[in-house]
């Protein structure tokens, strides 16, 4: 069964993919490669995943500045994820997908939803996310089995 | 939302400034959305943390605002780059990597910007004033600037600090403002006994803690010695900054901003008050090792963020204390700085105890952006917070987190050595 959450764009765009979904906040730099989309730090409960095409869904970025300019260069290299979304304003991932917009006219949407919603996403849900901000969620296969 | 802008932030909108004014503005705009800030407002300092990634389009970026003219209009200093602009021929780089880092510094110095080249900008040169309204990149030199000196700035992320630095502007937003600053969350430290209240492990294995805990509110450390020194509170931050979101922490009684609690939270009470104790942060000391005690060592790494003058002090007690026994054959020990604490080392007395004892000294970059250790490495060993968080997913090595000492006496046996340790627990 579809359903539709309403999330706040702080990037505006179009996008869709299958959620990669982690209970735990990320620095991109030092924790995500652009050259591979692959989750690299060591310590993160989803290290060695592939985020590339995905809708990657995490609570918030942390740790480094340059975390912006690995989401831009993942953008330009096309390993970046399809979309984030977070359960907190991450103005640094924002910013990488802004900036990327600007440089390169690729939008990497980048969208705030309420903890209640971010929570009902689970992993391998596919997600159909519009430029206002609506997210149509279809569930993973075998979910409501 | 709509932001208020005053006639000459429209002006760099339109162009009137220049293409790269333009550039600037538009991005400036778009992120105060995000920040969902009113208005923009000036600032009188940034730091460039854009220069430290290598990557196509960051030199994209930086040599775009070049080709449309872009000039700082603020006092602007330069994170580390990705090469030791001095040593990098003999440190077996391709002339391919150095070319591009080249021309990242080559477009950064074009704009304006001075070329310190330190991920530690609060030791050296324009090091910002008790509650200057600045603009900095580098996690660790913004919680250093918001919470040591007191200086404001939000964590701001590559290429908005250049945007910011262009145009003088940042949205008005977040830690700029005095009401965002107070204290949220109260760390009581309880029963730690006093001789490790000054133990520089300590601080890092409080920041990493910390950072964990608290991710991205602000948080009051109750129980550090008034006497903690700047390095102390930088490897502090850093590790906070790394294992979280901290961009301000306040120190009761140590940091300008919390004389008293009152002070720290505004008059407001806590969200909650946590008591650490040993037991904590035995346990984060021991989360920031992935290797174990007695494993090989391929490289040292100290210097992160980079080394101050009394760090290299300390280093060289730390050299001399063990009465001449040398270096582990093949051990590499990288000690990571600016030119501006290079240049006092040059002028110190005890320099040639490090270059004797094999130390490698680095300038200007990092070695989780530059290619200094080999790719074949597999363990190295830091006293670095910051360095032993993000080392195993940027090197693909494993890594020892230990006090200098221990990482000089590991330097002789070649292996990681703690020792007799009060962090291994009872």
């Amino acid at each position: 069964m579809e359903r539709t959450l309403i999330g706040k764009p702080l990037v505006a765009g179009s996008a869709e993919g299958r959620a990669v979904v982690s209970t735990q906040p990320l620095s991109f730099w030092g924790g995500l490669s652009p050259r591979t989309g692959e989750v690299i730090d060591r310590r993160h409960e989803r290290s060695g995943a592939i985020v590339t095409g995905k809708i990657f869904v995490f609570p918030r970025g942390k740790g480094s500045s340059t975390s912006s300019a690995v989401l831009m260069e993942g953008i330009r290299a096309g390993t970046a994820p399809a979309a984030i979304i977070t359960a907190r304003v991450d103005s640094i991932l924002a910013l990488g997908a802004i900036v990327a917009d600007e440089l390169y006219h690729k939008t990497v949407p980048v969208v705030v939803l309420s903890q209640e919603d971010f929570d009902s996403i689970s992993e391998g849900d596919y997600l159909v996310i519009e430029p206002d901000g609506r997210i149509k969620v279809r569930p993973a296969e075998g979910k409501w089995a | 939302m709509s932001i208020s802008l005053t006639v000459k932030d429209r002006r760099k909108l339109s162009g009137q400034y220049g293409g790269a004014a333009r550039l600037a503005m538009s991005i400036l705009i778009r992120m105060a959305e995000v920040y969902g800030a009113p208005e923009l407002m000036d600032v009188t300092q940034a730091h460039i943390d854009g220069c430290a990634l290598m990557c196509d389009s960051g030199l994209e970026f930086a040599e775009t605002l070049v080709a449309r003219g872009a000039r700082v209009s603020v006092p602007t200093t330069l994170n580390m780059i990705p090469l030791d602009l001095q040593n990098w021929r003999r440190q077996r780089i391709s002339s391919e990597f150095a070319n591009k880092a080249n021309r990242i510094a080559s477009a950064y110095t074009e704009m304006g910007c001075v070329p310190t080249w330190t991920c530690a900008p609060y030791q050296g040169y324009l090091t910002p004033r008790f509650g200057q309204q600045i603009a900095w990149g580098e996690s660790n030199a913004i919680v250093y600037a918001n919470s040591v000196l007191g200086a404001r700035t939000n964590r701001y992320g590559d290429y908005m600090d250049i945007c910011a630095a262009i145009t003088g502007r940042v949205p008005k937003s977040g830690l700029h403002l005095k009401r965002n600053r107070k204290g949220q969350i109260l760390l009581r430290l309880a029963d730690i006994a006093p001789q490790l209240l000054r133990d520089d492990t300590l601080y890092v294995a409080l920041g990493h803690f910390m950072g964990g805990l608290v991710q991205e509110k602000v948080p009051v450390i109750e129980g550090l010695p008034v006497d903690a020194t700047g390095d102390q509170l930088k490897a502090l931050g850093a590790a906070a900054a790394s294992s979280g979101a901290v961009a301000l922490f306040h120190a009761l009684g140590v940091t300008p901003e919390a004389n008293t609690l009152k002070e720290a939270f505004q008059g407001n009470t806590p969200e909650s008050v946590i008591d650490v104790g040993l037991s904590d942060l035995r346990r984060a000391w021991s989360e920031l090792s992935t290797a174990d005690e007695g494993v090989k060592l391929d490289a040292i790494v100290l210097g992160c963020p980079h080394f101050s003058y009394a760090e290299f002090q300390q280093l060289a007690q730390a050299i001399e204390a063990e009465g001449g026994r040398s270096l582990h054959p093949g051990l590499r020990i990288i000690v990571l700085t600016s030119q501006t604490s290079y240049a006092l080392l040059q002028r110190g007395n005890f320099m040639n105890t490090l270059l004797d004892f094999g130390i490698e000294i680095v300038l200007d970059t990092c070695v989780l952006h530059s290619p200094i250790i080999s790719s074949d490495a597999e363990v190295m060993m830091t006293n670095s917070g910051k360095c032993a968080y993000y080392a195993p997913g940027e090197l693909g090595v494993q890594v020892a987190f230990g006090s200098m000492r221990d990482c000089v006496r590991s330097a002789i046996e070649g292996a990681v050595c703690w020792g007799r340790t009060v962090w291994k627990g009872p």
